[in-house]
């Protein structure tokens, strides 16, 4: 029984993002007389619950079986669109997208050429919809553990939310102790506590809690799997261990910026200038720079943050209360001391922080607006260089302690863990979350998560939120015991293979080995992620992937590079607006 | 070389709580003519180091303490109070225009600013039959050394007491025993002078057993309800009395006065009181009255320049005046009165009308006046 | 999920009551629904979706909000461990952490939600089309008497608003009730009454959001008194496709030529009691300087602020992006808006120039604070929380527990705690999942072990 493919195409306008750029009323009904095409519509916004429902009754009352929606990015609404199409029996990959938005209107004026460009979208997502076939989406039991990477405040964080509800925990931290960068603060802002108090009953809760196990000065050195059945390598010592567990928590922490790249402002030559890092181990009674308890004390914001030329255009977040936490304490020890602090803004933003700022203006600390550019020595002090900004007037204050605000940084070693766990950078070099909004603390790895600093800069509080966060998502598959498998993976043909291997050792994930007696390869449906690079290799042709077979492929290809007037062979379709 | 220590002023008027936001700056009426930048003196304040400097700040005498900059300020600072406690330094220094000599001499002497004799200071009334303010009198009735004195202000007196008898209401005066409120003394720096007449003046209504006060003016008002000592003595502006009275039906109006009328908000009223509502509450009882609003009304009243001294200062740039500008305002908005409740608007908008030659288009009257025009 | 249970009560295991459908409770009770545990979703308003429907875009990748939350608003409306109840409020709360007890009144919308298909005939028809003031798009927009708050509310069923609707505010609408005539489902019931669900919960989740500052307590910016004087709120839902105005930027058909944009309006001001800084007006200003730039071609933009916030992901870059756009930032805090001809004009001094500067508008948007919920007090009287010096629900701990209240079993998520913007806001919502997952997980443990040992 040959196959005849019933097409609806469905056109969103996205509100306006989409038809202010790109003519949607013409692209539906151009898209109506394609091959296949049953019926063809426009709407407002096809991810709403009416906007599902438009496809939904066509499938049920037309007989659908395959959908097209031209829209937005898949990342962005794939997964709803499957859903609504399986919610009325149809497979999940039966369903295309043609990016309409993020590939289209959002690049290009509003023009002729700019629907033109939908249309072509469009036509090879049709031309592809008509080819695809049916998948069966396993099922995969999730191995009820989870593992945390670094046993900052962040991991140990998640680590108590995940055992609270009952699952095994793996904390594996690098260095002998616990407690991170957290462990080098004095105080906290705005409750001006001792950070040690904090710590330490995380800690406590952690080294004792049955259900967590905690590795200090060890690595994880390789990772495979995929979520719900991870299989990691942790060394330690000299042993190298072996763990499942089904869900993965990335806590590695952050870095100082070194603030001897920018030298001008003299750290590392001059013993009166100092971090704020260092400021806090002082804090803690090291006693004061040079045995001397400072009268003059500057504080500089920004050092290495909102730094273009250096490239660190982003804010580290912290510094600019971690500042006024510090500054207020220098006036409260030494009350005849002058505390002044350049700023360029004050970035006082969260709950009690503007009172705290408040608090330490009240308390005498002299805010003034500018970036200092230089320190120069003068005498037995140094003298900070700046301009008022306010005032309108360089001005050079004298200093017996300089203190800088240095920004935060992704780790050094981040590059190192990127690759282990295939995880994306953001531009400014932190982990990448898989969407900002939507998805905060989830990566694009399937069970990988993020939390604390190694995705971006963040004070405790909102650490141990984003912590939480990340452990809630992680027990998301662990409580329900079973995760979907992706279905659109590599499959060989082994008439075609040769059994060369040329595709095992392109890929990133482990899936294709040798089978044991045929001389053909073979791929694992659960390792493999579906990237197509062992497709491309293969100089027999001999593997495909599923969803993106060269048939499906070519018939985009041959729509988007030769457009041409498509041939009538089927009857012009229903055309319908439902906005 | 004027130096002064600014650390004192810093810590006494909490200058480090400023943010330099600019908010008092974008709002002083001054800084639109002159180099008054209130911003800009705390954070020389704060930045001063060995010694803030005196010398050639004459802008400090410019402004009249609306306090427009302080009722705004989002961080609780109070420019006004820092700018008078400059004016303090000077006056320590010896440093004041000969007009403010001549005004706090006069205060000292005569109990007036305004070099008038004590002994004429109750002339005005002589006619009226006043009764003289004993113990048990229900309202001590405080007219105030320009309302006393001045001729063009005596009429708001005057229509005052005709309003209070209409009334009924029992109140008595201090005749020649009154004595200047020190609003403006104190206002020019001269604290140690307002001190003492506080402590002086303070004697007299507790001797008198003063339970209730009410004022021509809105400065006297301003200075007894918040300036003096908590005594327990209740103080109202007129408008606030006759509101009350109106809203009582123990006051009503007979006549008509057929006029558009626009109300000019005092800044000791308004900005310094919040009191907007009652005058207008009068105005509006008043049969005949179209009530029109300008542009700059209630907290963005424009300041007329009388307060914070400035009756005595022609300050850093006399041609410009703010009092013109209100007049135009008026005239834009299709009044033809511009009715006002404080003796020292109503003295500078008088002039302005007359300098802009208007005086057939718009004339200047107290709330006083008008309400006792429809006796 | 049906939409209208006559009982609502137990046998299925732990359960949560999430109060507020925003993107906080919303995210909260899909973790927790996905996780394998059921939730009450109880919304006031007649869809949930809260603030971020009445958003246009967000910064700083200006997605498109309706985008990033319908999708959510969707899966929330059809999971099958998530009971919706909208156009509902929890009445009573008795029990303790474990236990609680919860009273839900459905209110009537005067239309039945089985039959209703969200057509839309029955808003057109009604007498009182196009003049109701529209809460959702902050008054800009009007409505009908019997509506849905946007085209993609979910449930998508329409509810005579009881205020407007002249049958139900003065009885009698003209000679027939236009509303039921035009409907072809049937689906008006005048007769309907209010309904009261009673449900058990192990652990609740305060998701109850903000409100935003009235601009008429500062009057000197001239809100109220100056039509071309809005919030930014207001000028949220001008932006939006699904405003008033599809998204054109206009008051009255004509395009602003210059914008200006005021920080701070009804936050960090202790003149009003107002200290606290609300977080997310610097990056919503220049997200809306971005969009009046892109929708305004040829105008003048400011921004007059004290201090640029711009502290999370990506916000300095935007900050960057927008000025390279040409809106031009001035450090200053204007102290009055006044009235010139046919235009506006901002009083403010530059404190960078040291100058009084007067900038002339068409329109002035004020940067609104975040308030807590003008019934905050009677909910924290309810639920027997604790609200801090602002007004916001009390976090156990300002650092290490602000998800949980003083309150055992009571969770806080979202604004409801403190002003936040919409990662902050998913991210603390997700940290009450994670609360209430270990809550629910140990209580459903217990269960198991009891009934075990039966």
């Amino acid at each position: 029984m040959t196959f005849t493919p019933r097409i609806g195409v469905y056109v969103c306008h996205c509100g306006i993002n989409i038809a202010a750029t790109v003519d949607v009323r013409k692209v539906t009904q151009w898209a109506a007389q394609l091959p296949g095409v049953v019926v063809s519509r426009d709407y407002t916004y096809m991810c709403s619950d009416p906007g599902q429902a438009l496809i939904q009754n066509d499938i049920r009352d037309l007989g659908l079986n395959r959908v097209v929606v031209a829209s937005c990015s898949p990342r962005m609404h794939e997964p709803t669109f499957r859903a609504a199409v399986s919610a009325v029996e149809l497979n999940p990959y039966c369903f295309e997208m043609a990016n309409i938005r993020e590939q289209c209107s959002w690049v290009h004026p509003a023009a002729e050429t700019t629907t033109q460009k939908a249309m072509h979208l469009v036509g090879s997502a049709v031309a592809k919809a008509a080819l695809l076939q049916p998948l069966e989406q396993r099922q995969a039991p999730t191995t009820p553990a989870a593992l945390v990477i670094g046993g900052g405040i962040a991991g140990m964080q998640a680590a108590l939310d995940i055992a609270d509800a009952g699952f095994e925990v793996t904390l594996v931290e690098r260095t002998a102790s616990l407690g991170g960068h957290v462990g080098e603060l004095d105080r906290t802002f705005p409750t001006l506590e001792a950070t040690a108090d904090l710590l330490s009953a995380i800690v406590e809760r952690v080294v004792h809690h049955a259900q967590v196990r905690v590795l200090t000065e060890a690595e994880v050195s390789a990772v495979g799997g995929f979520v719900g059945n991870f299989e990691v390598d942790v060394r330690h010592g000299d042993e190298t261990e072996k763990l499942k567990v089904g869900a993965i928590i990335v806590a590695s922490g952050f870095d100082v910026f070194d603030a001897r790249r920018r030298p001008e402002l003299g750290y590392g030559d001059y013993p009166e200038v100092i971090t704020t890092l260092e400021f806090e181990k002082m804090s803690q009674g090291e006693g004061w720079v040079n045995g001397r308890e400072p009268k003059k004390v500057v504080f500089i914001q920004c050092v290495g943050s909102r730094d273009q030329v250096l490239g660190h255009p982003y804010c580290s977040r912290v510094c600019c209360m971690v500042t006024a936490k510090q500054a207020r304490l220098v006036r409260e020890r030494l009350p005849n001391a002058q505390v002044t602090v350049f700023y360029m803004d004050v970035r006082a933003f969260g709950k009690g922080f503007e009172e705290f700022y408040d608090g330490a203006r009240g308390a005498g600390v002299l805010y003034r607006r500018g970036n200092p550019s230089e320190i120069l020595r003068r005498g037995e002090r140094v003298v900070v260089r700046a301009e008022d900004t306010l005032l309108g007037e360089p001005v050079e204050t004298e200093a017996d302690l300089v203190v800088l605000a240095v920004g935060m940084t992704p780790r050094a070693d981040t590059e190192a863990l990127a690759g282990l766990l295939k995880l994306a950078r953001s531009s400014d070099g932190f982990f990448m979350e898989a969407h900002p909004k939507l998805r905060p603390v989830d990566t694009a790895m399937a069970g990988v998560f993020l939390a604390g600093c190694c995705q971006g800069p963040k004070d405790i509080t909102e650490t141990i939120a984003q912590a939480r966060a990340a452990a809630a998502t992680a027990m998301v598959p662990l409580m329900r015991g079973k995760v979907t498998v992706e279905a659109a993976t590599s499959f060989v043909d082994e008439e075609l293979c040769a059994g060369c291997g040329q595709c095992a050792s392109l890929c990133a994930f482990g899936a294709l080995s040798l089978h044991p007696t045929k001389g053909v390869m073979v791929s694992n449906a659960v390792l493999c992620q579906g990237c197509g690079a062992c497709a491309t290799a293969c100089p027999s042709g001999a593997i495909s992937v599923r969803h993106f077979t060269f048939d499906q492929v070519m018939a985009q290809i041959e729509v988007v590079a030769d457009f041409r007037a498509p041939q009538l062979s089927v009857a012009p379709a229903e055309v319908a607006s439902s906005s | 070389m004027l130096q002064i220590e600014a650390l004192p002023i810093t810590q006494q008027y909490d200058l480090f709580a400023c943010i330099q936001c600019g908010k008092c700056t974008g709002g002083c009426p001054m800084a639109m003519k002159t180099r008054l930048n209130p911003r800009s003196i705390i954070l020389r304040l704060l930045t001063a180091g060995d010694g803030f400097d005196l010398e050639g700040r004459e802008e400090l005498w410019d402004c009249t303490t609306c306090s427009t900059c302080s009722s705004r300020c989002p961080k609780k600072v109070n420019p006004m109070e820092t700018i008078i406690g400059l004016r303090g330094a000077f006056v320590e220094k010896g440093r004041v225009h000969p007009n403010v000599k001549t005004a706090l001499e006069s205060t000292f002497r005569q109990g007036n600013p305004l070099t008038m004799p004590r002994d004429q200071r109750g002339a005005w009334a002589k006619e009226l039959g006043l009764k003289e303010y004993t113990e048990g009198t229900d309202y001590l009735y405080y007219v105030g050394c320009t309302p006393s004195y001045d001729p063009r202000a005596q009429k708001v007196s005057r229509s005052l007491v005709s309003l209070l008898q209409k009334a009924g209401v029992d109140f008595g005066v201090l005749g020649n025993k009154e004595n200047c409120c020190g609003s403006e003394i104190r206002r020019l720096g001269e604290q140690g002078l307002f001190e003492m007449m506080v402590e002086e003046n303070g004697e007299t209504y507790k001797g008198l057993g003063v339970k209730k006060m009410l004022t021509t003016s809105p400065h006297c008002f301003n200075v007894y309800r918040n300036d003096y000592p908590k005594n327990g003595m209740a103080v109202q502006h007129y408008t606030q009395v006759l509101a009350g009275l109106i809203e009582g039906k123990q006051l009503e109006f007979g006549g008509r006065v057929e006029k558009t009328i626009t109300y000019h908000d005092p800044c000791y009223l308004g900005k310094h009181n919040s009191i907007f509502d009652e005058p207008r509450a009068v105005l509006a009882a008043i049969p005949g009255v179209t009530l029109v609003e300008m542009d700059r009304s209630r907290q963005k009243s424009l300041c007329c320049e009388g307060g914070g001294g400035r009756m005595w200062l022609e300050g850093t740039n006399p041609s410009v005046r703010l009092a013109q500008m209100r007049v135009k305002e008026a005239l834009e908005v299709g009044a033809q009165v511009l009715a006002t409740a404080c003796p020292f608007c109503l003295l500078t908008l008088d002039e302005a009308v007359k300098h802009l030659n208007a005086d057939d288009r718009l004339q200047v009257l107290d709330v006083a006046e008008l309400a006792a025009q429809a006796l | 999920m049906s939409e209208n249970p006559t009982h609502g009560t137990n046998g299925r295991g732990p359960a949560a009551l999430v109060i507020g459908g925003g993107i906080a409770g919303i995210q909260a009770a899909l973790d927790i629904a996905d996780a394998g545990f059921h939730v009450y979703l109880v919304e006031r308003s007649p869809s949930i979706g809260g603030r971020m429907s009445q958003l246009d875009k967000t910064f700083p990748t200006l997605d498109c909000s309706a985008c990033i939350l319908t999708p959510k608003m969707v899966d929330a409306g059809r999971h099958p461990n998530i009971d919706l109840y909208t156009y509902s409020e929890v009445v009573q709360v008795t029990g303790e952490a474990g236990n609680f007890h919860a009273r839900i009144r459905m209110k009537p919308r005067y239309v039945d939600p089985e039959k209703c298909r969200g057509c839309g005939l029955c808003a057109e028809a009604c007498r009182l089309a196009g003049r109701v003031s529209s809460d959702f798009n902050a008054g800009m927009g009007q409505r009908a008497a019997v509506y849905v708050p946007f085209p993609q509310a979910v449930p998508l069923i329409y509810t005579v608003d009881p205020e407007a609707c002249v049958y139900l505010t003065r009885g009698v609408c003209g000679k027939t009730f236009k509303c039921k005539d035009a409907c072809t489902a049937g689906a008006i019931d005048f007769d309907q009454k209010e309904v009261f669900v009673d449900v058990e919960a192990t652990t609740i989740i305060n998701a109850t959001g903000f409100d935003v500052f009235d601009a008429n307590l500062r009057p000197e910016l001239g809100y109220g008194a100056y039509r071309q004087v809005i919030t930014s709120l207001e000028f949220e839902r001008l932006a939006s496709a699904s405003g008033p105005t599809a998204g054109k930027i206009t008051l009255d058909g004509t395009l602003p030529k210059k914008v200006v944009f005021i920080q701070c309006v009804g936050s960090r001001d202790q003149s009003l009691n107002i200290p606290y800084c609300s977080r997310v007006c610097c990056m919503a200003i220049a997200k809306q300087a971005h969009l009046a730039h892109d929708r305004l071609p040829g105008a003048e933009i400011t921004v007059f602020y004290m201090d640029i916030r711009a502290f999370g992901k990506g916000f300095e870059e935007f900050y960057d992006r927008v000025r390279h756009e040409g809106v031009l930032y001035r450090r200053g805090n204007p102290s009055e808006v006044l009235r010139r001809g046919e235009r506006l004009v901002v009083r403010a001094e530059d404190t960078l120039l040291g100058e009084p500067v007067e900038v002339e508008a068409d329109l002035v948007v004020l940067a609104v604070g975040i308030r807590p919920r003008a019934d905050a007090a009677e909910l924290a009287g309810m639920l027997g929380l604790a609200q801090d010096e602002n007004g916001f629900f009390q976090e156990a701990h300002p650092k290490v527990a602000t998800v949980e209240s003083n309150r055992p079993g009571i969770l806080l998520a979202g604004c409801c705690q403190g002003p936040k913007d919409i990662p902050d806001t998913v991210a603390h919502a997700k940290a009450a999942a994670s609360a209430a997952l270990i809550q629910m997980a140990q209580t459903q443990k217990a269960m198991v072990t009891a009934h075990a040992a039966n």
